[in-house]
């Protein structure tokens, strides 16, 4: 991290200070990448989280805005506690839970919970839908007997269960259904923070509604945190309060929603947005998309410089040279901060120049 | 002339658990050039049915007619249909990893996929025509790729593999099957914009089925809203996005978060799709609609004309009941004050008055 950026960081993190729940500061994770055979030699790295920070204030929820491999579901897990971190700090509720031995991170883990993307693989086909919801209560020996009954079925009709249905087996539900079964369990032992990492992806649009509502009743009923991974940008737009957008293991952009929806600075953010459909064929007919020529590069040997630059209809030299820092620029609030060398200027014509890139 | 006459088509299939009625009579008119987009939540048939039109439902019972440029499409033998499916009909399957085989390579499959239709071309032929493809639907250095197995490419590029399968013999029509849901966004801006491009350029026309709204918006001319294995709405896309009237296209608009109501509640439709063994009475909607009336629980609506002869509507709510408006809501509430005089409830009723219903 240059100077600079260290300096935008921490004008930050005094801005937006006032009640942070979870802060992340310079994260790093890495995966080895090994050769066969017996030595394994490590030969690379998969540089999945490449020195993220954010925070996330108090009850509000943080949109993370990404394609695959931006390592967006990597960085819920290293918040989680569920991967080590290779480097930098997480911080929860004042206290550093940075790779903490499994003893001392068991009373957060009681207030860090998740919620997966696939409510068909997340629970388990052979064991009733009560002891799926009850295995928390089991877990932290905080509830037993009938009052953890009771408390399981206060939960099922609290996330629009029947709970008479406590003893039915996961695949007696729907996919809407068994996503509120996971979202019971993530809310049993009263969670402060709770990682929904593409909680309605895999719904369809009627049902995902259904779901949507109900996180936004659970949060205003119990002052519920939320990081809210979705690939999705209109259902980003909806639940969160700010969003961050990732790319390639990195921050490209961050901001309060208005400011990264109505006016974002950073090419990929903008291509991002434009690219994402909208129910609406007279505003598809009108909008200028911005179309990126190929995939996103392999995390493994990332490009040199700004990692977006070789897919940016705005590189320069500098930008395959210098990694830009994250930093506010000219004109934006002091919480709308992007890494970008020649950041997208209001009015800007970025589908003509990605068109005449191609 | 029409390149494509579906008339009166039902799928079913027997199971162990009863007959599932997938497909319940459906019709559709495809002109040449043309994309209609094909919109429904899962079980909603819309898949079956393109199925069923490629003869790939074996075990299906299945009645009704599907004339593509004079033949009916269900009358072709096993080895009449593989004639037609392939290079006339192509498809494009929404999984493009398991769309293609993975112990050969890429150039290979869309090759033998040549030869296999056209057995004048000579393997050389096919091979050079493989890498030309390749590069027509915008893969860098085909020649050197059309040697890379599948798991060599990305996501995006695997689906384009598959559209230049498809486009290798000129087909008349693609019929394109969730063809981007498994993308990123920017890569499925670039395979709509790549199809959209090489259709402008074939004439070809297509066939979108899709979940996601948008993507029907942005490329889509005509839509047709399944529900229950019936359409419950068609039209053009205009008439779909902005004069609704059924009230199923109504609400699957106001469930997506959009930018206009960004902080607001959303509106989803309450309840689930019905399970298609056993269907509700009437109107398959009536348990989730907000407008329901006595008729919707015991009569079955057909298609009827909404404003011009090309949008259609399954729905007793009045003709001029259409879009958004407040006058529109007018006539729908006038509509239900007269027609609810009996026992017809929705499932958001029954939910508030006992909660334990919930199955």
């Amino acid at each position: 991290m240059t100077d600079e950026s260290m300096a935008g960081f921490m004008n930050s993190a005094a801005l937006d200070g006032d009640d942070v729940l979870v802060r992340v500061e310079n994260l790093v994770k890495y995966f080895p990448v090994r050769t066969a055979g017996f030595v394994r030699r490590t030969v690379g790295n998969v540089q999945a989280v490449d020195g993220v920070s954010l925070a996330i204030p108090r009850g509000k929820t943080l949109g993370l805005v990404g394609e695959t491999g931006s390592g967006k579901s990597t960085l819920a897990r290293c918040v989680a506690g569920l991967l080590p971190v290779t480097s930098g700090k997480v911080t929860f509720d004042g206290h550093d839970i940075t790779n903490l031995s499994r003893a001392r991170m068991q009373p957060f883990r009681r207030e860090i919970q998740m919620i997966f993307q696939d409510p068909y693989g997340s629970l388990n086909p052979r064991r009733r839908v009560g002891a799926i919801i009850g295995d928390p209560f089991a877990i932290h020996k905080t509830v037993t007997g009938a009052e953890r009954k009771r408390k399981v079925q206060d939960l099922m009709e609290r996330v629009g269960l029947n709970p008479e249905h406590y003893n039915r087996f996961p695949a007696e539900f729907s996919g809407g259904q068994r996503q509120r079964i996971g979202v019971a369990r993530a809310l049993a032992l009263q969670p402060k923070l709770i990682i929904c990492d593409e909680p309605v992806s895999a719904l369809d649009v009627s049902i995902q509604a259904q779901v949507l509502n109900l996180l936004a009743d659970l949060q205003r009923d119990f002052g519920l945190t939320y990081l809210f991974i979705a690939h999705d940008l209109e259902v980003v737009r909806h639940v969160s309060d700010s969003v961050t957008v990732m790319y390639l293991g990195r921050v490209a952009e961050v901001g309060p929603k208005q400011a990264v929806y109505g006016a974002p600075r950073h090419p990929y953010t903008a291509a991002l947005l434009s690219a994402a459909p909208a129910a609406d064929p007279d505003a598809a007919a009108s909008r200028q998309r911005i179309i990126l020529t190929g995939d996103i590069p392999s995390p493994i040997d990332p490009p040199s410089g700004c990692r977006f630059h070789p897919r940016c209809p705005k590189a320069q030299e500098l930008c395959s040279q210098l990694e830009p820092p994250l930093e506010v620029k000219a004109g934006d609030a002091a919480t709308h901060r992007t890494a970008c060398h020649f950041p997208v200027e209001a009015g800007e014509n970025l589908a003509a120049e990605a068109a005449a890139r191609r | 002339m029409t390149l494509l006459e579906v008339e009166n088509l039902t799928v079913s299939f027997n199971t162990g658990d009863g007959v599932v009625r997938a497909v319940r009579g459906v019709s559709f008119a495809v002109d040449p050039g043309q994309t209609l987009g094909v919109v429904g939540e899962s079980g909603s048939g819309k898949t079956v049915l393109t199925q069923t039109l490629l003869g790939l439902t074996p075990g299906a019972t299945i009645t009704g007619k599907a004339v593509f440029e004079g033949t009916d499409l269900l009358q072709l033998s096993q080895n009449q249909m593989r004639e037609v499916r392939g290079a006339r009909i192509a498809v494009i399957f929404q999984d493009p990893l398991t769309s293609l085989h993975p112990l050969y390579r890429v150039g290979w499959q869309i090759a033998e996929m040549i030869r296999a239709h056209e057995k004048s071309v000579t393997k050389k032929q096919a091979a050079d025509q493989a890498v030309e493809l390749l590069g027509r639907v915008g893969i860098p250095h085909p020649a050197q790729r059309v040697n890379d197995y599948p798991h060599q490419f990305s996501g995006g590029m695997r689906q384009r593999a598959m559209i230049a399968m498809a486009l290798a013999l000129s087909p008349q029509m693609i019929i394109a099957d969730e063809p981007t849901t498994a993308l990123d966004a920017t890569v499925q801006a670039q395979i709509l914009d790549l199809l959209l491009h090489l259709q402008r350029e074939s004439g070809t026309a297509l066939i979108l089925i899709t979940h996601d709204l948008g993507v029907v918006a942005d490329i889509a001319d005509n839509v047709m809203v399944m529900y229950a294995g019936r359409a419950a709405e068609k039209g053009t896309k205009h008439d779909i996005f902005y004069q609704q009237h059924h009230p199923y296209t109504k609400g699957l608009l106001e469930s997506i978060p959009n930018s206009s109501g960004a902080a607001e509640r959303l509106r989803p439709i309450p309840g689930m799709p019905p399970s298609l063994i056993n269907l509700p009475s009437g109107c398959k909607f009536h348990p989730r609609c907000a407008y329901v009336m006595d008729r919707c629980v015991t009569q079955e609506p057909e298609l009827q004309q909404i404003r011009d002869f090309s949008h259609l509507s399954a729905c007793w709510l009045p003709i001029g009941a259409v879009g958004v408006g407040s006058d529109a809501e007018r006539l729908r509430a006038e509509a239900v004050r007269e027609g609810r005089m009996g026992a017809a409830v929705t499932v958001a009723e029954t939910i508030a008055a006992s909660p334990e219903v919930l199955s």
